[in-house]
């Protein structure tokens, strides 16, 4: 006969025959980035049944937009995925424009294309900082902020913001790039491959790190494609599914990079994709800077938009057939087309979608946002069922969501 | 593949079902009754041609202030593309406006969940067979589909909930807690210190 306490000692099995129990993880939590609910069905460790509640920072983005024109709704963009909101604002600006039919030179599309990179640099940035505190390793998190403010830094000097840009415009971008920005980007890209190589030393073939990762939370590529996941989680499954190479946008059919693929699905894969990410889009940008061509920075039939010290917003004003102000925009409805257009870009969480339908207003008539990140938590229950309570912190991590994104 | 030949294709293969072909700015968009989009949608996601493999989108629109006459009241819009083949498509299902429901596409794309909960919740179109239809965005008791073309960007009342939330306060506060006494004593101005 086993004594009280060596009963109580016995490590439980999940067997699926034990007394279940529920457990609410959130939405305070700090490993669920943001206000996530999960809610747990739980036999021993292991969990049966995971459903996640979403809601919490629900704002109707797309009812607003509705009501707001093409210019105004740019800045709602922002308050999607705030982590990288220079790319939400690309996505945006590149569906308005092809949906207005309205031109971008090209100087504007590698300034773009500057942006966009750095943005994922910034997201995948935080992705591995909070990834790694999740799982317990506080080094990285300290190291990984560190080189983010440098970029945050780069960001303000381009547009003066550091969180909310609204830096791209229809038709073009705000301000065009000063020599301070792009010396300091040099350094920036100069200095920036050496640490990459510093936090996979000290987590690339960390015994802790390898457990909390290798074979856990594994999707297969069909799984994946089910289940509607994008970005490096999908690639992580070994399809090969990047929208930069398939939908080439801005100035990415001008530059040479490769797209990183895994094989495993597990959280070590995905890992793996976005950390090469880094390094490719390093290579992207030192493109960009060394093709940079002269030229405007906003197009001819771009709509204007009245900037707060009354400068010109681009550089030649009041050539256009619009002539130069806002509010002459709205006026003149021969602009606006009839029609919808879906125009989706590849932002750090995966494809970010707008799906616009235009009737010849100066209004979008239906703005819809197709968010990765509310796919990849819906996903969640999915990967989750049958692995360990622990390792759910692990899967929030490495589908790398954004609940501002999500809720919309 | 065109796009167009795609269409085509399943003009083909449905004739009764596609009511209309339009294309804007390269991309096409097939309008089509909506009693048998788990066919079309299947037969575009395997047949050999076409395998549209990823549903990219899922959303409803409410046609109610369009202007074309031919459309119904709500239509449900699936953006279809496909990896391998690199070409996509919209397929637009027309859903009318009575008891506005449609079949659901989770046997295909076990993703579309989230995307039709979604659309439920903000539009109220009714997905049958769907797994678990439930609000997803808006709390439960929510009266009303925000993104329907007759619901008011401002309301007049408060959400039913808060008066519980309210009562709920009142009931706390027997027991000594009492936020609003907190919240003045925290962050508002100091009675003591005004004139």
């Amino acid at each position: 006969m086993t004594s009280p306490l060596k009963q109580t000692l016995e490590c439980p099995v999940a067997d699926g025959e034990g007394e279940r129990y529920s457990l609410r993880m959130g939405p305070q939590h700090p490993a669920t980035h943001g206000v996530l609910r999960v809610d747990l069905e739980l036999d021993g460790e292991t969990i049966v049944e995971c459903t996640p509640q979403v809601g919490y920072l629900h704002r109707g983005f797309e009812k607003l937009a509705e009501n707001r024109t093409y210019s105004q709704a740019l800045i709602l963009t922002d308050r999607l995925d705030y982590i990288a909101a220079m790319a939400n604002n690309v996505g945006y600006c590149l569906a308005v424009e092809r949906l207005l039919a309205i031109s971008v030179p090209q100087r504007a599309q590698y300034i773009r294309t500057i942006v966009c990179e750095m943005s994922r640099l910034a997201s995948h940035l935080l992705w591995l900082a909070t990834h790694a505190l999740d799982i317990g390793a506080m080094t990285v998190f300290l190291y990984c902020f560190r080189e983010r403010e440098i970029l945050l830094d780069l960001f303000e000097e381009l547009c003066g913001a550091r969180l909310t840009f609204s830096y791209p415009r229809i038709g073009g971008v705000r301000q065009d790039v000063t020599t301070a920005f792009v010396d300091e980007l040099q350094r920036f890209l100069q200095l920036f491959p050496s640490k990459v190589a510093e936090y996979e030393t000290l987590i690339d073939t960390n015994r802790i790190w390898l457990k909390r990762t290798v074979g856990v939370g594994v999707v297969s590529g069909d799984e994946a494609l089910a289940l509607g996941l994008t970005g490096a989680c999908l690639r992580g499954s070994g399809v090969d599914y990047d929208l930069r190479k398939h939908q080439p946008y801005d100035a990415y059919d001008q530059v040479e990079f490769e797209v990183p693929i895994g094989s495993d699905g597990d959280i070590y894969a995905r890992y793996r994709c976005r950390m090469e990410e880094m390094h490719q889009s390093v290579r992207i940008i030192q493109q960009c800077l060394d093709q940079l061509p002269p030229g405007p920075i906003i197009g001819p039939d771009a709509p204007d938009l009245i900037m707060p010290n009354k400068a010109p917003a681009r550089m030649e004003a009041g050539t256009n057939r619009y002539g130069t102000g806002l509010i002459r925009l709205i006026r003149d409805r021969s602009c606006y087309l009839d029609g919808e257009i879906y125009v989706a870009t590849e932002v750090p969480k995966g494809e970010l979608g707008f799906y616009f339908i235009s009737d010849g207003s100066s209004r979008p008539y239906r703005m819809h946002i197709r968010s990765p990140s509310f796919i990849h938590i819906g996903a969640l229950a999915a990967i989750a069922r049958g692995e360990m309570v622990a390792d759910l912190i692990a899967n929030i991590g490495s589908l790398d969501v954004v609940l501002g994104e999500c809720d919309r | 593949m065109e796009s167009m030949a795609i269409a085509d294709c399943l003009r083909e293969q449905f004739p009764e079902e596609i009511l209309q072909t339009q294309t804007f700015q390269g991309q096409t968009a097939v309008i089509i009754r909506p009693g048998r989009v788990v066919d079309i949608l299947r037969w575009l996601r395997d047949a050999e041609a076409v395998r549209m493999n990823h549903l990219r989108s899922l959303c409803g629109v409410d046609n109610a202030r369009r202007k074309d006459p031919n459309l119904s009241r709500f239509e449900v819009v699936y953006h279809l593309t496909s990896i391998p083949l690199r070409h996509e498509i919209r397929i637009r299902a027309q859903v009318a406006e009575e008891q506005p429901c449609i079949d659901s596409v989770v046997c295909l794309w076990s993703g579309a969940n989230w995307l039709e909960r979604e659309t439920y919740d903000l539009m109220g179109i009714r997905f049958n067979n769907h797994p678990d239809l439930r609000r997803i965005l808006l709390p439960e008791d929510w009266q009303g589909h925000p993104l329907r073309k007759e619901y008011p960007l401002k309301g007049r009342e408060e959400w039913a909930g808060m008066t519980d939330l309210l009562n709920r306060v009142k009931e706390l506060d027997q027991f000594g807690f009492n936020p609003k006494a907190d919240a003045s004593g925290q962050f508002g101005p100091n009675p003591e210190k005004q004139p």
